[in-house]
C-alpha cells in the first residue's frame, strides 16, 4: 500500500509536470503555426497599411519596440547598477535591508500601476500619450531586477579578489567598480539581458503611455507602436487578416523573448541558477 | 645584482606619481561614493512613495463624491450627468480569478516542485527546471492571445459543455458557456503562476537540510514518506509564502485577463457563475483608461480602482516576500 | 638602536571577542627576509595582515598598539590605510590574478588604478616587474592573454609581479607557496631571495625549511603570542624556548 503510495506520488507529481508543460507547448505550437504564414520581407518592412483591409506590415511596431528598449536601458541600467553595487557594497545596515526590500516588492509590482504612476506625471505634464513615457514606464520595471542581478552578482565574487586589489592601495570604491564589478560582469550582463527580455512584451504601462501608432517613430513626445500594443490590437479586431498579423507579430516576440532568455541560459550555463528564477 | 641607471629612474618615475603618505582628508572619496550610490538606490522607495501620492491624489475627486459606496457600488455608467462609478463587482472579479488560480495553481506547482526537488534524478530535473522557467518568460500579452483564440476552446470543450450540460442548474454554472469567462481567465492566471510558485517551491525544499531527509529515510520511509515527513513540513512558511507570491502575480496580471474575461461592466460584472464574463480591477482599468479624458471622473475613477490595486498588491507582496525572505535568506539565497 | 622598517609595538588584534594577537613587539629590519612560522591558528596571517592594515578590512576586527613604518605609526589617526598599503604590499596563499584582465593589465592594474596613465611607464613598470617576479621570460610574447590562462605557479609569480609594481617598499606574503607543487615552490623562493636587495620581505609559512631556507630571521608564534625572535640559523639550531624546540622537532604542530 505504501509502495502505492510512494508511485502514486510520483504519477501525480509528473503529470503535474505535464500540466505546466502542455500550455508551453501549445502556445509555442501556435504561434509557428499560425505566425510563420505571416512572416514575409513585407509584413517585417512595412508599416500598417489601411485600417480594415489587409496587407501591411509591422515594421513600425519592431522599431518602435526596439526603441523603447533602448531608452529604458539607458535609463534603468545605471540606476539599477549603482543600486546593485550599494546593496552588495554597503547593504547589510538597516537602511540597506530596507531598500532591498522595498526593491523585491517593486519587482513583482503589477505594471498596470507603474502605468498610472507614469501616466499621471509624465502623460498628464506633457498633455499626451509619448515614447518618454512609456520609456520611463519600461525602465521603472527594469530598475529592480537589474538591482537584483548586479547585487548577487557582485556577491559572488571571492573575497580575495577584492582583498588583492586593496592590498595594492587602490581606493575601495576604485577597487569595487574597476575590479570587482568587471569580474561580475557577465552574471551584470545576463541581469540587464533578462530584464530586457522581461520588459519587451510588457503592454499594460504601455496602453496607458505611448498609446500606440499607425506610423514610425515620430518623436519623443509622439506617440508610438510597439509589438504587444499590436497584439493587443489584433486580438480586438473582427478581421480574420488581423487574427493572423497578430499571430505573426506575437511570433516576432516570443522569437525575440525566448531567444534572449534561451541565449542567456546557455550562456550562463548552471552559473546564476538563483538569478534567473527570479526574474 | 646592481640595478642599472634604466632601472633607477623607471622606479624613480613610478614612485613620484604615487604620492606618499597623505593626510587623510576629513572627507574621503570613499564615504562620497557610498552617499551618491545610496542615493540611486534609494529611488526605488522614491517610486514606491511617489506611486501611493499620485494614486492617492488622483482618486480623491472620485472618492469624494461617491465617498465609501466607491468601494461598495456597483454601477458603472459614464453617461454625463449622471456619472456613477462603483468598485465592488471588479474588486469580487479579482478575487474570483485569483482564487480560481490559486486553487488550480499551487496544487500543480506543490507537485511540480516535490516531484523535481525530491523526486526526479538530477539528469531530468535540469531540463525540467528550465522548461518550466520558459513558461514564465512567456509575455502576458501572448498568453492572451493564445488564450483568446486556442485554450478557450480547449476549456470550452473539455470543461464547460459537459458541465453546463451535466450540472448546468447549480448557480456556479449557469449560463451558455463561450468560453470567455471568469473560469477561462482563472485557469490561465493559474498557468501563469505555476512557474513562480513552483521554482521557489522547489528552491524552499532542496534547501531542507539533508539530515531531515536522512532522518525519515531512516526510519524506513518511502520516498513520498521521506517528502511528506521531513520536508514539508520544515518548508511549510516558504511554500506558504511562494504561494503568496502567486497571489500577488495573480492579483496585478493584466492582459491575459483582459483578452479572456469578456470585459462585462457594471453589475453585470457580479462574479455569479463560471461561465459568465467578468472583469477585475486590472482589466478594466487597461479596457477604460482610453476612453478616459484627464480631469474627468471617470479618470479619477480608474486611478481608484488603481489605488484598491494597489492596497492589494501591496500588502499581499510584502507579506510574501517576507515569508519567503525568511525561509531563504536564512538558508542562503545565493547557490 | 636599530633601526627596523617596520616595527610592532604591543600589538594586539581580534576578531570579535577572539583575542588572535597578544602583545607582539617585534622589529623587521629592511633588505631582509623575515620568516612568521608556527602552528594552524598562531595568528601568523593576522600579524601580517596587521603589518598593511587589511586586518581591519574583515568586518568584527579591531586591534590596538602601533605598527612603524620607517618610525611613523600606521594606525595613527591621520593615515590613511591606502597609502599605507600602497607602500606594504602583499601577496597571497591562493594566487588571485584578477580573472578579467589580461597578464598584462593585471600588473598594471595597480598603477592605472592609482592614476598613472603614461604607456611607456606602464610598459617599463610591467616589464621590469615581470623581471624581478622571474615571469618575463615565460610570458613576453602573452602579455594579453587572460592572467587565468596561466598556470598555478605563474599565476603566483604575476600576483607578485602586480605587487612589485606598484613599487612597494615592503612585501607581505601569507603562505606563498602553500598551493604550489615542489618546482614552482623552488622558482619563488628564489625569487624572494632576489628580492630582498631591493625590498623588505615578509614571509609567513608553516613550512620551517623553507623558512630556514629562504629567510634572515624567523619569528616562532605560539597562541597569539610571540614566543621566539632571532637569526634563523641560531633559532632552528638553537632554539631557546623550549616551546620552539617542540614545536621545530614536530612535536605539535
Amino acid at each position: 500500500m505504501r509502495r502505492f503510495q510512494d508511485k502514486l506520488a510520483y504519477g501525480l507529481g509528473a503529470l503535474c509536470v505535464g500540466v505546466a508543460i502542455v500550455p508551453l507547448a501549445s502556445i509555442l505550437f501556435e504561434v509557428v503555426r499560425n505566425g510563420v504564414s505571416a512572416l514575409s520581407p513585407q509584413f517585417l518592412t512595412s508599416p500598417p497599411g489601411v485600417f480594415g483591409q489587409a496587407g501591411g506590415g509591422i515594421a513600425n511596431a519592431i522599431q518602435g519596440t526596439a526603441i523603447l528598449l533602448a531608452l529604458a536601458s539607458a535609463m534603468a541600467v545605471p540606476f539599477g547598477l549603482l543600486s546593485g553595487v550599494y546593496l552588495a557594497e554597503f547593504g547589510d545596515n538597516k537602511c540597506g535591508r530596507t531598500v532591498r526590500f522595498l526593491n523585491d516588492v517593486l519587482t513583482e509590482f503589477p505594471s498596470i500601476v507603474i502605468g498610472i504612476l507614469v501616466y499621471s506625471i509624465i502623460v498628464l505634464a506633457m498633455r499626451g500619450f509619448s515614447t518618454i513615457a512609456g520609456a520611463v514606464a519600461l525602465a521603472i520595471i527594469m530598475l529592480p531586477i537589474i538591482t537584483r542581478t548586479t547585487e548577487e552578482s557582485i556577491k559572488i565574487v571571492p573575497s580575495s579578489i577584492r582583498d588583492a586589489a586593496m592590498a595594492l592601495g587602490i581606493r575601495r570604491w576604485r577597487a569595487t567598480i574597476s575590479v570587482v564589478l568587471s569580474t561580475a560582469r557577465s552574471g551584470v550582463i545576463t541581469g540587464i539581458l533578462l530584464a530586457i527580455a522581461r520588459v519587451s512584451g510588457e503592454t499594460a504601462p504601455l496602453l496607458l503611455t505611448v498609446l500606440g501608432s499607425q506610423f514610425f517613430f515620430n518623436g519623443l513626445n509622439q506617440p508610438i507602436a510597439a509589438l504587444p500594443l499590436t497584439i493587443y490590437r489584433d486580438a480586438n479586431l473582427p478581421y480574420a487578416f488581423a487574427r493572423q498579423q497578430g499571430w505573426g507579430a506575437a511570433l516576432v516576440l516570443i522569437l525575440m523573448v525566448l531567444g534572449l532568455n534561451i541565449g542567456v541560459r546557455l550562456a550562463t550555463r548552471g552559473r546564476y541558477n538563483s538569478l534567473r528564477s527570479r526574474v | 645584482m646592481t640595478r642599472t641607471v634604466e632601472e633607477k629612474n623607471s622606479s624613480a618615475r613610478t614612485r613620484s606619481l604615487i604620492r606618499p603618505f597623505e593626510r587623510l582628508r576629513h572627507f574621503s572619496t570613499d564615504d562620497f561614493f557610498e552617499v551618491f550610490s545610496t542615493l540611486f538606490a534609494a529611488i526605488v522607495v522614491v517610486i514606491l512613495a511617489l506611486t501611493a501620492v499620485v494614486l492617492t491624489r488622483g482618486s480623491i475627486p472620485a472618492l469624494d463624491t461617491y465617498g465609501i459606496s466607491f468601494v461598495f457600488g456597483s454601477d458603472w455608467s459614464a453617461v454625463a450627468g449622471r456619472e456613477v462609478y462603483g468598485a465592488l463587482p471588479y474588486i469580487l472579479g479579482t478575487l474570483v480569478t485569483s482564487t480560481i488560480a490559486m486553487g488550480v495553481g499551487v496544487p500543480v506547482s506543490l507537485g511540480i516542485a516535490i516531484f523535481l526537488a525530491e523526486m526526479a534524478p538530477g539528469s531530468v530535473r535540469n531540463p525540467l527546471s528550465q522548461l518550466i522557467e520558459i513558461l514564465a518568460a512567456v509575455p502576458s500579452v501572448i498568453y492572451g492571445f493564445w488564450g483568446l483564440f486556442v485554450f478557450r476552446f480547449w476549456i470550452v470543450d473539455l470543461i464547460e459543455k459537459p458541465l453546463s450540460r451535466d450540472f448546468g442548474t447549480i448557480a456556479v454554472f449557469q449560463g451558455t458557456p463561450f468560453g470567455l469567462d471568469i473560469l477561462t481567465a482563472g485557469l490561465i492566471l493559474a498557468i501563469m503562476i505555476i512557474p513562480t510558485v513552483s521554482s521557489i517551491s522547489k528552491e524552499v525544499m532542496m534547501a531542507v537540510p539533508s539530515s531531515q531527509r536522512e532522518a525519515a529515510y531512516s526510519i524506513g520511509a518511502t520516498r513520498w514518506e521521506v517528502v511528506r515527513i521531513g520536508v514539508l513540513n520544515y518548508s511549510r512558511s516558504g511554500i506558504f509564502g511562494a504561494a503568496i507570491l502567486g497571489l500577488g502575480r495573480a492579483v496585478g496580471e493584466t492582459m491575459a485577463v483582459t483578452m479572456v474575461i469578456g470585459n462585462a461592466i457594471g453589475p453585470a460584472a457580479f462574479p455569479g457563475s463560471l461561465f459568465q464574463s467578468g472583469q477585475t480591477l486590472s482589466s478594466l482599468i487597461a479596457n477604460e483608461f482610453g476612453e478616459a479624458n484627464p480631469g474627468s471622473l471617470l479618470l479619477s475613477s480608474l486611478i481608484g480602482l488603481g489605488l484598491i490595486l494597489f492596497a492589494f498588491a501591496l500588502i499581499i507582496n510584502v507579506f510574501a516576500q517576507l515569508m519567503v525572505w525568511k525561509v531563504l535568506r536564512v538558508k542562503g539565497r545565493v547557490e | 638602536m636599530e633601526d627596523f622598517k617596520i616595527q610592532t609595538q604591543k600589538l594586539n588584534a581580534w576578531f570579535g571577542n577572539n583575542h588572535a594577537l597578544k602583545d607582539i613587539s617585534l622589529g623587521i629590519r629592511q633588505n631582509q627576509v623575515t620568516a612568521i612560522i608556527g602552528p594552524s591558528g598562531c595568528g601568523k596571517s593576522t600579524l601580517i595582515r596587521c603589518l598593511n592594515r587589511m586586518h581591519e578590512l574583515v568586518p568584527g576586527a579591531r586591534s590596538s598598539g602601533s605598527v612603524l613604518l620607517d618610525g611613523a605609526n600606521i594606525y595613527s589617526r591621520g593615515i590613511d590605510p591606502v597609502t599605507v598599503r600602497r607602500r606594504v604590499g602583499m601577496v597571497f596563499q591562493k594566487a588571485n590574478p584578477f580573472p578579467t584582465m589580461s597578464v598584462y593589465d593585471n600588473v598594471a592594474a595597480g598603477l592605472k588604478l592609482n592614476g598613472v596613465r603614461n604607456p611607456d611607464t606602464l610598459d617599463e613598470a610591467v616589464k621590469r616587474s615581470l623581471e624581478q617576479a622571474f615571469l618575463w621570460d615565460e610570458v613576453r610574447d602573452d602579455l594579453d592573454n587572460s592572467g587565468a590562462s596561466l598556470s598555478g605557479g605563474q599565476q603566483q609569480r604575476l600576483c607578485i609581479a602586480r605587487a612589485l609594481a606598484v613599487e612597494p617598499e615592503a612585501i607581505l606574503m601569507d603562505e606563498p607557496c602553500s598551493a604550489l607543487d615542489p618546482i614552482a615552490t623552488a622558482k619563488i623562493e628564489q625569487l624572494i631571495t632576489n628580492l630582498k636587495e631591493k625590498y623588505t620581505v615578509v614571509i609567513v609559512t608553516h613550512n620551517m625549511q623553507q623558512a630556514a631556507r629562504v629567510s634572515d630571521v624567523t619569528a616562532f608564534l605560539y597562541l597569539g603570542q610571540l614566543i621566539e625572535y632571532g637569526g634563523t640559523t641560531s633559532l632552528f639550531e638553537n632554539p631557546k624556548e623550549e616551546l620552539t624546540e617542540r614545536y621545530l622537532t614536530g612535536k605539535f604542530g
